[in-house]
């Protein structure tokens, strides 16, 4: 089972620019990492930059909308996030736990969707992927 | 009855246990008695923490819990490895410490003791079911009921098999070491054998199947993926988590709506995981930069590897394959090697070269029930155009192969090699 862990870093909505963590959290999250990594359930991991740096775009009757970052309605925003393979949820919730967060910090835990937890419906409609591009390529395959 | 807490217990146990295994196994020199501490410790957690909480180191909690326990179990039984006096006061010692300093002693030698027991429970002394059983007992957290469903056994013949295992490990009081010199070439390969026997066992589940059978596919990667940190200097570890990431990229790929398996190049590339492609690669590089020819893992992971950077199938570089199949065969001799070198072949320099290297096989005793072999054969006369030989081919194929599937798809190929005029 895959999950993502997800951080919520309280106060990173107003982030300036270009605002980087400090050396000591960055030392600590590297062991934790490390932990991650050496136990074997480590997928991937990222950090993002601020949303003072990112953009939305939004859709309306298929149309889209960019808007710049900050965004003054964003109450929670994404930090970064690891990705880990593990048995269970309560797995990734333990690995959850262990993280150095500090006071502002929450980490969300989401289970990864598989390609085999969608319904049939689902599936065929994505299955028809593969038929489209037979057809693009000229049956060549 | 399980509820939430006990559940939360039971993942934290499974993230700890190996490493709490290990430094007992350390300590009392017996892995079937490290485990039972280890077992004992996990009860005595299931009491105490849904009552005061999950303690912030339970790794450490559950050492102290276990060695204390140690004492008890010492005094109880008799070991021939170490004098008993001197063994309990080793482990009373041990208690007095700090947490701290109990922490950076776990630490200092949770490495080499998860290696220990990697190599432990893979021991050649053991038969391979045994092995098999014993290291996802010991290194992968499954509990016996688990493992008997991946294998598709009773739980009480699972047991036995652990039982079995750990009292012959015992009897034949191997030591609790990594293997030095000569053995360790020998030895590593018994653990690299384990692991692709576990990941091979996930691969070869169908849909329906209890799920704990495809998640041995995860099972073996984590154990890789661990062994890879613990033996970062060993090639064929990384080219054995590089051929692993990416099989295991193309799970989503390998079955199509109704559950028919798909060949790989039929396989739709937009489903396969480029994440875990990206770690196959990865770990690919890492055993080629450790030096030296490649060892058949990361051969077998080099020719994945083709197959996993080719965006569409017209873009697959065959010579490559075709290439690293030869030096395959070079170190582990093989017809079936040969027979995937011929396809290689033929798909880069054209039918008439494959074919000439198919037919050297045709004599070959391994391969005269083998299917693929008329297959290939059937294949390739028929892009040479010789159309009779070629019907000829698929039809022992479809007498050769047990699948019903593969049978209709050859008499299919069969019936095509009509000359039209």
């Amino acid at each position: 089972m895959r999950f993502m862990m997800l951080m919520i870093p309280k106060g990173y909505e107003t982030a300036t620019p270009g605002t980087m963590p400090d050396a000591k959290a960055v030392e600590a999250m590297m062991k934790y990492n490390e932990e991650l990594q050496k136990a074997g359930v480590l997928l991937a991991l990222d950090g993002l930059h601020p949303p003072s740096m990112g953009a939305r775009v939004s859709f309306r009757n298929g149309r889209a909308t960019v808007t710049d970052g900050p965004f003054a309605e964003a109450k929670e925003v994404l930090g970064g996030y690891w990705m880990i393979q593990v048995k269970s949820r309560e797995e990734a919730i333990a690995w959850a736990m262990r993280c150095p967060g500090g006071d502002n910090e929450t980490i969300e835990v989401r289970q990864v969707q598989e390609f085999e937890d969608f319904p049939a419906d689902v599936q065929k409609a994505a299955a028809g992927f593969e038929q489209m591009q037979k057809q693009v390529q000229g049956g060549a395959g | 009855m399980s509820t939430e807490i006990h559940r939360r217990i039971e993942a934290v146990f499974r993230i700890e246990s190996p490493r709490l295994i290990a430094g007992l196994a350390r300590l009392v020199r017996d892995v079937g008695l490290a485990e039972e501490l280890a077992q004992d410790a996990l009860v005595t957690a299931l009491e105490q923490w849904p009552r005061d909480g999950i303690p912030d180191n339970p790794g450490a909690w559950l050492t102290v819990a276990a060695r204390r326990q140690a004492i008890d179990l010492i005094r109880r039984k008799a070991l021939h490895e170490r004098k008993e006096e001197e063994l309990t006061r080793e482990i009373e010692e041990q208690l007095q410490m700090s947490v701290p300093d109990l922490e950076a002693e776990l630490d200092d030698h949770v490495g080499d003791d998860l290696l220990r027991l990697i190599f432990t429970a893979c021991h050649p002394v053991l038969p391979t079911e045994q092995r098999l059983a014993l290291t996802l007992r010991l290194l992968g957290g499954l509990n016996t009921d688990e493992i008997a469903r991946a294998f598709l056994v009773p739980e009480p013949t699972m047991a036995q098999r652990i039982v079995r295992a750990k009292r012959t490990l015992s009897e034949a009081q191997v030591p609790f070491e990594v293997p030095r010199g000569e053995d360790m070439a020998q030895r590593l390969a018994s653990v690299l054998e384990v692991i692709y026997l576990i990941f091979n066992e996930g691969y070869s589940a169908t849909a329906g199947d209890d799920l704990m059978r495809p998640a041995l596919c995860e099972d073996a990667l984590r154990l890789g993926r661990v062994l890879a940190g613990l033996a970062p200097e060993e090639p064929e570890v990384h080219g054995l988590v590089a051929l692993m990431e990416i099989q295991a990229s193309r799970s989503g790929a390998r079955v199509d709506g109704k559950g028919a398996p798909v060949l790989l190049m039929e396989q739709d590339r937009a489903r396969w995981n480029q994440l875990l492609i990206r770690r196959g690669l990865n770990a690919l590089r890492r055993a080629e930069e450790l030096g030296g020819a490649l060892g058949p893992y990361a051969l077998q992971a080099a020719i994945a590897a083709c197959h996993a950077r080719a965006r569409a199938p017209a873009e697959t570089d065959w010579n490559r394959i075709a290439t690293l199949y030869r030096a395959l065969g070079q170190i582990t001799p093989s017809p079936v090697i040969e027979l995937n070198r011929a396809v290689a072949v033929a798909m880069a320099s054209g039918p008439a070269a494959g074919l000439a290297i198919a037919d050297a096989l045709v004599k070959e005793p391994a391969l005269k029930s083998y299917h693929l072999l008329p297959a290939v054969r059937g294949d390739l006369l028929h892009k040479l155009g010789r159309l009779d030989e070629a019907r000829g081919e698929f039809e022992r194929a479809a007498g050769l192969t047990r699948n019903e599937r593969e049978r209709a798809l050859m008499l299919e190929r069969a019936g095509k090699c009509v000359l039209t005029r």
